[in-house]
């Protein structure tokens, strides 16, 4: 919440309805300006209030000790904010395991996005630009893998992993995490729009090798396009719950999702006593864990935008 | 940024196999490069569906140890009346919670893209920020805004001398999770729509305007059938997520124990048999029935959409 306002609201918006658009768009936009309806945006301004009021809650919840959180109103600061104390026990609590997860979490998703934006682009880039026997049926067979449901697949992988000793591993997360079968069929379609067949013959002719031609001339071409398949693996990654859940068993290889979830269990089911503190740690966690993600998507907005863009449009 | 980088710290290791690439003939290019992703695919996703169909086809016994049974384990899944209301549930969750979804996404596209807003841009990126939000994170704070005693909603219909909603109760639970899953997947479908919307070539809108159309008949008439596939690819990833629904479910449970069982939906079912059941062979046919259910049901989705076109 913190994070999402300040890069958003700095922007006026007639400079923000101007900048980023595709040149196609453009007459359309200028054509409209002047007649915004008024109506229109207070309705959706109230909408955008649903979407942000959990948000809201929970960057108004970390500043409340647990007792609070109980007592004061929910959605505005209680008497005695605490925004830092809370930030501290959260990060030393029980040895600082939550910067532990913390840590998790950015390894398995920077490893795992990275590893599936290169294999997708490969694959992509070879099937938009090649043509061998098989290419059909084997992007078909892969595309169709879209409808099996990951958590179908997540307990036969737990049998085989544990075959050869790769549950309770980081392995265990990244594995599963680097095939995309959305990310391949996305970077399949950028490959054949954005690299020109042109540009590679011309690379041909000059001598350059296959694998340079990719790694010099096409991956360049298809930054957006990886962007975005960085972006959304990352969060498929980062966000995961059900993979780490059955995979790893030491709270020390846990993930921020999980390790959040055991503390939420100890903070509703503990009850008495011991963990009295917790669930303020359980909010603040919430709120260090969304921080990241949610400023890498601000960030990164005009890459993954025309990337979707491509991906949304022909299919 | 993310990108340039990747491109640079993956040459220098890919400089030996280049050299060697490099002398091969262009045909052979194209499988080597789709062979690493392929090779994975066939051990992430083929293989653990290969063993799955083969673990369903066994039991364990106390007397024989693993034996092969057939199709037992189907039939006894067909039977299961556990599963029956796991799978009737889901199903039930989808006919609710993605109509309602996907007509929110697809009047926020257009409203996005009408032009008439002010602060189209904050509020675009405002509805899509959820989607960066981990399911975990937006369950535990709505759970929280559940709740009975101290969430906000009960405090402000206690302070208006209202009654308190009961959001986790047994006949709102369904209702009270399609809410969590629709405020996390809202803004990702009207991405996708808006950025399909885009594409649309201006030059029609205006000799559309020319001829006298207005907003709503060049919404209806231009944009809606402009926004066929990307509203095909949002109802399908929406039918593969609502049936395997089951983080929101596993972490509301324990605020809601009484409410959420082990066999709530199916998936949480699978989940529980092969975890604290020890049933891992029937776990098994659970899981690959499931994900046939799924099949079934996408093609189905499809097939229904496609013909509606055509008629």
């Amino acid at each position: 919440m913190t994070t999402t306002t300040p890069p958003t609201t700095s922007r006026p918006a007639p400079r923000a309805a101007a900048s980023g658009t595709p040149p196609t768009s453009r007459g359309r936009r200028r054509r409209s300006v002047g007649r915004r309806s008024t109506p229109l945006t207070i309705v959706m301004l109230a909408v955008l209030a649903y979407f942000l009021l959990p948000l809201f809650w929970l960057a108004v919840s970390s500043t409340k000790s647990t007792q609070d959180l109980f007592t004061s109103f929910g959605l505005w600061f209680s008497h005695a904010p605490q925004l830092l104390e809370n930030v501290h026990e959260t990060l030393t609590h029980d040895d600082g395991v939550f910067l532990h997860w913390l840590l998790n979490t950015v390894l398995y998703s920077v490893g795992s996005a990275l590893g599936a934006a290169l294999l997708a682009a490969a694959a992509g880039y070879g099937f938009a630009k090649y043509r061998f026997r098989g290419n059909n049926a084997a992007f078909a067979l892969v595309l169709g893998a879209v409808m099996i449901p990951t958590t179908a697949l997540a307990i036969p992988t737990y049998l085989l992993f544990a075959k050869v000793d790769l549950v309770n591993t980081p392995w265990a997360i990244v594995l599963p995490s680097l095939v995309s079968p959305f990310g391949l069929y996305l970077m399949r379609i950028y490959a054949a729009d954005a690299v020109p067949d042109s540009l590679l013959e011309a690379a041909r002719i000059d001598g350059a090798g296959e694998l340079r031609i990719f790694c010099t001339i096409a991956l360049r071409l298809l930054a957006p396009g990886l962007v975005t398949v960085v972006l959304f693996t990352l969060v498929a990654t980062w966000n995961n719950y059900f993979l780490p859940l059955i995979m790893l068993n030491d709270p020390k290889l846990y993930p921020v999702t999980v390790g959040l979830s055991s503390w939420a269990s100890q903070a509703f089911g503990g009850g008495s006593g011991a963990n009295s503190n917790m669930l303020a740690l359980v909010v603040t966690g919430s709120l260090i864990s969304v921080i990241p993600l949610v400023v890498a998507f601000l960030l990164l907005q005009r890459y993954w935008q025309s990337g979707l863009a491509a991906g949304g449009v022909k299919q | 940024m993310t990108a340039t980088t990747v491109a640079s710290t993956e040459e220098p290791r890919r400089a030996g196999p280049r050299r060697r690439l490099g002398g091969l003939r262009q045909g052979a290019a194209g499988p080597l490069f789709v062979a690493p992703f392929m090779v994975l695919f066939l051990l992430m996703f083929l293989a653990p569906l290969g063993y799955a169909a083969y673990l369903s086809l066994f039991q364990q016994r106390l007397i024989g140890g693993n034996t092969f049974v057939g199709l037992d384990n189907y039939l006894t899944a067909l039977k299961d009346p556990l599963l029956r209301e796991g799978v009737v549930r889901v199903a039930e969750f989808f006919l609710i919670q993605v109509p309602l979804m996907l007509v929110l996404a697809l009047v926020f596209a257009l409203a996005l893209d009408s032009g008439l807003l002010r602060l189209a841009r904050v509020i675009r990126l405002g509805i899509f920020v959820p989607y960066a939000v981990p399911s975990v994170v937006a369950t535990l704070m709505w759970g929280y805004l559940y709740g009975p005693d101290f969430g906000p909603f009960a405090q402000l219909s206690q302070k208006l001398g209202l009654p308190v909603p009961h959001f986790l109760s047994d006949g709102w639970m369904l209702g009270s999770l399609a809410n969590v899953v629709t405020w996390e997947f809202v803004g990702y479908n009207m991405i996708i729509l808006y950025a399909a919307l885009r594409t649309v070539p201006t030059e029609l809108y205006e000799a559309a305007a020319m001829d006298g159309a207005g907003p709503w008949r060049i919404a209806w008439s231009i944009k809606l059938p402009a926004l066929r596939p990307a509203l095909m690819l949002t109802l399908l990833f929406s039918v593969i997520g609502s049936f395997q629904l089951f983080n929101e479910p596993k972490l509301l449970q324990p605020i809601a124990p009484d409410v959420i069982d082990n066999s709530y939906t199916a998936n949480l079912y699978a989940y529980s048999l092969a975890f604290t059941g020890q049933q891992v062979n029937y776990s098994a046919a659970v899981s690959f029935f499931l994900g046939l259910v799924i099949v079934i049901f996408s093609y189905a989705v499809l097939f229904t959409a496609n013909r509606r076109r055509n008629s």
